[in-house]
């Protein structure tokens, strides 16, 4: 059962085959055995949990659940949820009980969803490997010794080891997608403005992201139908009405077009992985898909472009975290000063120093044209290259990532390679467009994810082709050994 | 050598909102510390700013008062630095596009001549909290009720050069945001902050000199008082063959004294870019026409109307249309009484004087405008006198009801019975064989002795005019 | 190419309000050197003509009609404040 879809899931609740409370304690007990070895959630919220299902139990009885109705899930503890400790995986918010809701949790408990907890994420969400949180690394199921990328790395683990059944994540860079791939489960990251942003820890306000992240591109589908929408709180937001993401899953992908960008697969990429995708291709072209070669002429520079605007973007949004309203605060401030540089020195970890710091520096006088304007130019030609392709195809695909899940600690001092492994995710959040991780084989015992991208709120489609693909493979279905 | 003062203002107007420009809590002043400032107010993580309808509306209404171009797009930045009383780190303001662009207003000068001050720019901007230095052992409080509430920052040309001219552009400013109804003008309560760049150089030079931004000038005095003390800082440093530093200064009223600002010691480094959470600001011709209806009449134009239509000179219409208060308490009193003149006089006269005295707006007297139109209407149809008028205004001032109930009350209506005017006159001049005597042999001045002694056999009541021609008549014999 | 010495490092942390120990600026300022380096491969592009692109979306900014929607909560925020007194956050001095 706890390998179940939520479509099944919900089937079953509706049966009731099981209740609410009996799927969500089954979780808190799988989550009580297994996550001491993962470390996936910073806080598990048991009690609210029950009560929620408790409630889900009462309006299934009356008649009055909705599809979700009942069944549990994982927040990325990036989202606040009220009156529950919201960390960002950060020793600065290590004490924030936050005290409102994001829209992304107003949305999923109306939908009737339980949270069984709060996931652990990179510091927030600056990462790619999970490893910068106040909290501890995330081992990847598949394999405890690698990482489970990042920044969503919490949420793709649990959803992996079977701990939580769906979960949200967040992405700025890749940090769906990339923690999606490296433990082989699905992430969609949405356009821009298709989920309300508000009560969503900010990181790069003009890049984040939030989706969700699951077993199958139907479960995404149902997920999704539930946290998108405009919300008039964002005013990034866009007023624009959300299809039923299930009602076209099944349309045939006869006559796809589906571009694959040349700079995709060039040096950089593990050979491995690039036949893994090369046979999901294939296994498309069965499908009835066109291949198309294209090309993204500035892809490489994405990660320099996206390693001004995010750090600069960052840089003000946590300015906020100063010792003075919530938060961390040192301990005895000599003066004001005082408690800001050492409140934002010992509250802030190294990565998110770093970004600061560089995003400080960006902006400052004699530097903004240089490098932040620059990059403003660069990610409108990034953007352009995208819009010219989709006037060819109708997706674009390529591997999510270059490297299957590496060892936990081997990137951590150089932080240049650590950005590289998102070197396929990141153009896609400055252009703004939908992308999506979904399950596509194995390379040494560990998962590879196919990366696809959309056109703009083509986020129906890209499910639908997902769906088709989970249809005719089962690499989606497959579980880590060691968390059957 | 002769020094030339330059001086450029800066206006903080607090726009009359309900809400706070980027979130739904209350702007009331006043409230308990804190109780009036949402999580969006106190950058809370993960809360997003949006924009306040009202707060654009009251920026273009100010922007088509003073002729400007309105921005067809303008976009919202964050400048970024830390201060206790700024809870994002960063303050939401517009920048290198704001929505207001080039304006002019025109000001008149002591000798009647008018000057034109062109006006750089307006922008939104949202107002940080307070500091209160109250002693907190040895600590500060922050109160964040007053972060967020809507700002618009004016910035003039450095076009002024003294400073009365200075606080005559400020205060043709203020009457504007509030004929406009954008902004309360309390200077106490700090709706309307006023900072000013001064900078003197060589009369004739060209170059601008350096200047200090004086800063936290809460009245029109202080704010001339505090030019002129930094004028003459400047001019000693400068004659004593000292340099003049770029710095922000605080004007002190307890000691009429400016001093540098600590905390603005170090050069700044805002780190100003786009806000990523705000789209562009988007103001379409509909927007603008819509605004454009709900302007009123302007001081300018209001002042060249009452020239026109109620042959005031320049100096009394300029006075009348200082306030839309005063505007509309004038035009009342000319309504009702028929006399525009007398109504200025009137205005401008006693009532203002008692206002002054007692510190208070027009807006509060305690005799309103029609009744002040109905007592000057008993003037003008002879009921009473101009000077039996003061004492039935006293009265009224007093709370002893309107003019007619006063006039009534206290048997003050006017004696136009010739047959009783005489028989006083008669009285007087027998009672005063001598001074007959003195003016029939050319001692005109006496007219005014018997003018008075009837005056004071009637209590005052006799028709003056009347009285007169009687008085004149029979003096001669 | 921008290589940043210790000094640059410093100024950053301090703009940036990160108390920094002093043993790991040399690391920050390779680190931040590397990233620096990375960053600057954008200069392979000519962008003369291109306009900066500050939002994925062409879209403009909507407005809120101006109406008090927030209630009092500051008990509930000031639960979480480091220090609070009669209703204030309290910080040392603020110097003017």
């Amino acid at each position: 059962m706890l390998n179940h879809t939520l479509a099944q899931l919900s089937q079953e609740l509706q049966a009731k085959k099981i209740s609410s409370v009996e799927l969500t304690q089954a979780y808190l007990d799988r989550i009580t055995r297994l996550d001491p070895t993962l470390n996936c959630f910073v806080t598990v919220t048991a009690e609210r949990a029950l009560a929620q299902a408790r409630q889900a139990d009462a309006q299934r009885g009356a008649g009055r659940g909705g599809v979700l109705t009942g069944i549990p899930l994982a927040q990325k503890d990036i989202f606040c949820t009220q009156g529950v400790k919201t960390t960002c995986g950060s020793r600065m918010l290590d004490n924030f009980i936050a005290p409102y809701n994001a829209t992304v949790v107003e949305k999923l408990d109306a939908a009737g969803m339980v949270m069984l907890g709060k996931t652990n994420m990179d510091e927030f969400a600056m990462g790619s490997s999970n490893e910068t949180s106040y909290y501890g690394a995330v081992k990847n199921p598949w394999n405890t010794a690698k990482v489970p990328g990042g920044s969503s790395g919490g949420s793709a683990a649990a959803v992996a080891a079977g701990l939580a059944p769906a979960a949200t994540g967040t992405d700025t860079g890749g940090s769906i997608r990339q923690p999606a791939a490296l433990c082989g489960i699905t992430g969609i990251k949405p356009t821009y403005g298709r989920v309300s942003r508000y009560g969503m820890i900010a990181f790069a306000s003009s890049l984040d992201q939030g989706g969700p992240m699951t077993r199958t591109a139907a479960d995404a589908a149902l997920m999704l139908n539930a946290m998108a929408g405009f919300d008039e709180r964002d005013s990034t937001s866009v007023n624009r009405a959300v299809p039923d993401y299930t009602k076209t899953l099944n349309d045939s992908l006869k006559g796809l077009r589906i571009g694959l960008p040349k700079e995709y697969f060039s040096a950089g990429l593990d050979p491995k992985v690039a036949k893994a995708i090369h046979d999901a291709i294939a296994e498309y072209q069965k499908l009835g898909a066109e291949i198309k070669e294209i090309s993204l002429p500035n892809s490489q520079l994405a990660v320099p472009a996206y390693y001004v605007i995010a750090p600069a973007e960052c840089s003000s949004n946590l300015a906020r975290y100063d010792g003075v309203r919530y938060g961390y605060r040192c301990a005895n401030p000599r003066n004001l000063e005082d408690l800001y540089k050492r409140s934002r020195g010992e509250g802030f970890g190294a990565e998110v120093k770093r970004r600061i710091m560089i995003g400080t520096y960006v902006l400052s006088a004699g530097y903004y044209d240089a490098y932040y304007i620059k990059a403003q130019r660069v990610r409108r030609l990034m953007t352009q290259d995208f819009v010219a392709a989709f006037k060819e195809v109708d997706v674009i695909m390529g591997p999510t990532a270059p490297s299957v899940a590496f060892g936990i600690g081997e990137k951590t001092d150089d932080p240049v390679t650590m950005y590289l492994s998102d070197i396929y995710t990141i153009a896609v959040n400055l252009a703004g467009l939908p992308g999506m991780s979904l399950p596509a084989g194995f390379v040494d015992n560990l998962p590879v994810g196919l990366q696809m991208i959309g056109n703009y709120f083509d986020e129906a489609r890209m499910l639908n082709v997902a769906h088709k693909f989970q249809q005719a493979t089962d690499w989606h279905a497959r579980t880590p050994a060691a968390f059957k | 050598m002769e020094w030339e003062t330059v001086i450029g203002l800066e206006i903080h107007a607090q726009l009359a909102t309900r809400s706070k420009i980027f979130s739904g809590a209350s702007t009331a002043y006043g409230a308990a510390p804190n109780t009036q400032a949402c999580n969006i107010d106190l950058a809370m993580p993960g809360v997003l700013p949006v924009l306040n309808d009202d707060a654009v509306r009251m920026a273009v209404k100010f922007g088509l008062s003073v002729g400007s171009a309105i921005a067809p797009r303008s976009v919202f930045a964050r400048k970024n630095y830390f201060y206790p009383d700024l809870p994002k780190g960063y303050q939401i303001s517009q920048y290198e596009l704001p929505v207001v662009q080039k304006g002019t207003l025109d000001i008149e000068l002591d000798d009647g001549e008018i000057k034109t001050i062109g006006i750089t720019r307006a922008h939104l901007e949202e107002d940080a909290g307070k500091s209160l230095h109250e002693d907190f052992h040895g600590m500060s409080g922050i109160d964040l009720n007053r972060a967020g509430t809507p700002l618009l920052e004016i910035v003039s040309e450095p076009d002024m050069r003294s400073a009365k001219e200075a606080v005559s552009y400020a205060k043709k400013i203020h009457a504007l945001v509030r004929y406009l109804e954008i902004c309360d003008g309390n200077m106490q309560e700090g709706s309307f902050r006023c900072d000013a760049n001064v900078s003197v150089r060589p009369k004739g030079e060209k170059k601008l000199g350096t200047r200090a931004e004086i800063k936290n000038v809460n009245s029109f005095r202080f704010l001339e008082r505090a030019i002129n003390f930094e004028v003459e800082r400047q001019i000693q440093i400068i004659e004593s063959g000292g340099t003049i530093k770029q710095e922000t200064r605080l004007y002190d009223a307890d000691k009429n004294e400016t001093r540098a600002m600590r905390s603005k010691e170090e050069a700044n480094d805002y780190r100003y870019f786009p806000d990523p959470d705000l789209l562009p600001l988007e103001i379409d011709e509909k927007f603008i026409a819509t605004v454009r209806l709900s302007m009123p009449e302007l001081p300018d134009e209001k002042k060249r109307r009452f020239i026109r239509d109620y042959q005031l000179s320049a100096y009394d219409a300029s006075v009348l249309t200082s306030t839309k208060e005063m505007a509309y308490y004038f035009e009342t009193v000319a309504r009702v009484s028929g006399s525009p003149k007398l109504a200025a006089n009137w205005t401008m006269g006693d009532l203002s004087a008692l206002l002054n005295k007692e510190n208070l707006d027009i807006a509060q007297s305690p005799v309103p405008a029609e009744q002040l139109g109905g007592l000057v209407l008993r003037i003008v149809d002879n009921t009473i006198s101009g000077k039996i008028a003061k004492t039935v205004f006293e009265a009224m001032w007093a709370g002893q009801g309107d003019a007619d109930a006063v006039i009534e009350k206290q048997g003050l209506k006017q004696v136009t019975d010739s047959g009783a005017i005489e028989q006083a006159i008669d009285a007087i001049i027998a009672a005063n064989p001598e001074q007959l005597a003195q003016y029939r042999s050319g001692k005109d001045k006496l007219f005014g002795f018997f003018v008075g002694q009837a005056m004071k056999a009637t209590q005052g009541k006799a028709n003056p005019a009347q009285l007169n021609d009687l008085l004149k008549k029979k003096l001669q014999g | 190419m921008s290589d940043l010495k210790q000094t640059d490092i410093e100024k950053i942390a301090h703009l940036a309000r990160l108390a920094l120990d002093t043993n790991d600026i040399p690391v920050y300022a390779q680190n931040l050197t590397d990233i620096l380096h990375l960053v600057e491969q954008m200069s392979v592009v000519d962008t003369a003509n291109i306009e900066p692109l500050a939002h994925p979306l062409p879209m403009s900014q909507r407005l809120r009609p101006d109406v008090v929607t927030a209630n009092d909560e500051h008990a509930l925020f000031q639960g979480i404040a480091p220090q609070v007194e009669g209703g204030l956050y309290l910080v040392p001095k603020v110097i003017e």
